[in-house]
């Protein structure tokens, strides 16, 4: 199944687990059994307009989904989403 | 120094959530970054201009106004870098009155990072970390190893793997653990902030980031002072994440407030490389979604920050300010590096060449008006990026050690110039 990687912000939610396995075909379907394993969790990446927050990048595998297909992006079996916090420069 | 706590708490900029002052830079509600957030009235009861006069001239002479608790004691000598007025310069670009931000001279890596620095690993130590780590596109690597190694403490730095070579020796050099990353800055950032969750290391604009990025206010608070105490009318400053354009804004806004320098009038406008220009392109599109790049591609490799994390508040601050915002071409960069070089004797790397080339159309559009003043902030060191001009300044010509060949080539200069 796809791995999600946890930010230490949202660990608190997820029983301080750093990965969690959930399934589904793509980014919205993962983070919606996302949030129903883990409740409160998608709120918190995306916001009341359904778009996911300004200061949110996630990836699968190494690609921002901005580039990809946003909340549509297939995941695929041997995926990894990962939840990243934007960081300043450097 | 007085015991009041002025430093009070962190912030979430977009729901104003308050947070302990720890190792934590986005807010568990919403992502919005944190801020450092002050007791202005305690501030506003010690500070003033004469205080702060008789203190060194280092960017701790404002200690009240940056984010820790006891006294500096990382990066004590950074800082009160010059500000030169620059008439040659601002006769080559037709305007009334140009001054030079010069933190090209920072101390002790030649780049405005020391200031950021110094906060962040004060910091570091009061909150017991040993080992300390950023991400960077060079400048803040220099720092962070330099600073830490002045410390004593333990270092890592993560780079791209594309980075100038002066870059990487200027943080080789002081036994740091340099690592460098295939791929853009971005995915640098990726890795460290994953990093960061994972090892408990103090990464100076992850976890830090919060103390790290009031640093940059000092520049702002400096230019000020160095002018009389007022504000320019005009500040131009490059971006990359454009966390230094906001802070600089945050500056000049907390001075107005504590009554500090007079209220007036002042523009502030951003300057991007066309290579990695997220937020010129949001800014020129009417917009505060600034979209990514995804492969930057430009000379200017410190400012390739595809997706600048304070992209959307840089936009803000040009916004509220009647500020606009350039990019400019490669070329343009190098011109930009040799004017300011042949006309006010100052080598800047890359992001200081897209500094005055950005400052030119902005004055000569009409954005920033020729009977007006400007400040430019020059941010690094150009010792530091000389590939970027390396077959673009001439070559020395080599003669023997005789008179005659000398005389020689001095008589072929005057009949090629008749």
């Amino acid at each position: 199944m796809p791995i999600v990687r946890i930010p230490t912000p949202l660990r608190k939610l997820t029983n301080n687990l750093e990965e969690v396995t959930v399934s589904g075909a793509t980014l919205g379907v993962v983070l919606d059994e996302l949030n129903a394993t883990y409740p409160g969790l998608s709120e918190r990446i995306i916001d009341e307009n359904g778009v996911i927050r300004r200061f949110v990048n996630i990836f699968v595998n190494d690609e921002d989904v901005r580039f990809l297909q946003e909340k549509e992006t297939p995941i695929q079996e041997a995926d990894v989403v990962s939840i990243v916090p934007a960081i300043a420069g450097g | 120094m007085s015991k009041k706590p002025f430093f009070s708490n962190l912030k979430c900029r977009e729901c104003g959530r308050l947070y302990e002052k720890e190792a934590i830079h986005i807010c568990e509600f919403d992502f919005g970054p944190l801020e450092a957030a002050y007791d202005y009235e305690a501030i506003r009861a010690v500070l003033t201009r004469e205080l702060i006069e008789s203190r060194p001239q280092t960017m701790w002479r404002y200690r009240e106004l940056l984010p820790i608790d006891g006294e500096p004691t990382v990066g004590t000598q950074v800082g009160f870098t010059p500000l030169v007025k620059a008439a040659r310069l601002a006769k080559a670009l037709g305007i009334r009155e140009i001054w030079i931000k010069n933190d090209s001279v920072n101390y002790p890596t030649l780049s405005f990072k020391d200031r950021v620095v110094s906060v962040a690993l004060s910091r570091a130590r009061e909150l017991g970390f040993e080992v300390v780590a950023c991400a960077s596109t060079g400048n803040l690597a220099n720092s962070v190893a330099a600073n830490a190694a002045n410390a004593g403490l333990k270092s890592y730095v993560l780079i791209p793997s594309n980075l100038e070579q002066g870059k990487v020796l200027g943080s080789l050099v002081y036994g740091t653990n340099v690592i460098a990353i295939k791929g853009p800055y971005d995915q640098v950032n990726r890795l460290c902030s994953e990093i960061a969750g994972k090892y408990g290391w103090g990464f100076v604009n992850v976890n830090l980031r919060p103390y790290y990025a009031e640093g940059s206010k000092t520049m702002g608070f400096e230019i000020a002072e160095q002018l009389g105490w007022k504000l320019p009318r005009h500040t131009v400053v490059c971006m990359a994440s454009g966390s230094l354009l906001t802070k600089i804004h945050k500056a000049y806004k907390e001075f107005i407030d504590l009554d500090i320098v007079p209220k007036s009038d002042f523009t502030i406008h951003g300057a991007q490389a066309s290579g990695c220009s997220p937020i010129s392109t949001a800014f020129k599109a009417g917009s505060e979604m600034v979209k990514p790049v995804q492969n930057p591609d430009t000379i200017a490799k410190s400012l390739a920050i595809g997706t600048p994390a304070d992209g959307y508040y840089a936009i803000r601050s040009m916004r509220e300010t009647g500020g606009s915002c350039e990019d400019c071409s490669d070329e343009e960069i190098v011109e930009g590096i040799k004017l300011l070089a042949e006309t006010t004797g100052i080598f800047a790397e890359t992001a200081g060449g897209v500094t005055v080339a950005c400052a030119r159309k902005l004055i000569e559009s009409g954005k920033i008006p020729r009977d007006e003043s400007a400040v430019l902030c020059i941010t690094g060191h150009g010792l530091k990026t000389q590939e970027a001009i390396i077959g673009k300044v001439g070559e020395p010509r080599v003669i023997g050690a005789s008179l005659r060949e000398f005389e020689a080539l001095v008589a072929d200069e005057v009949a090629s110039k008749a």
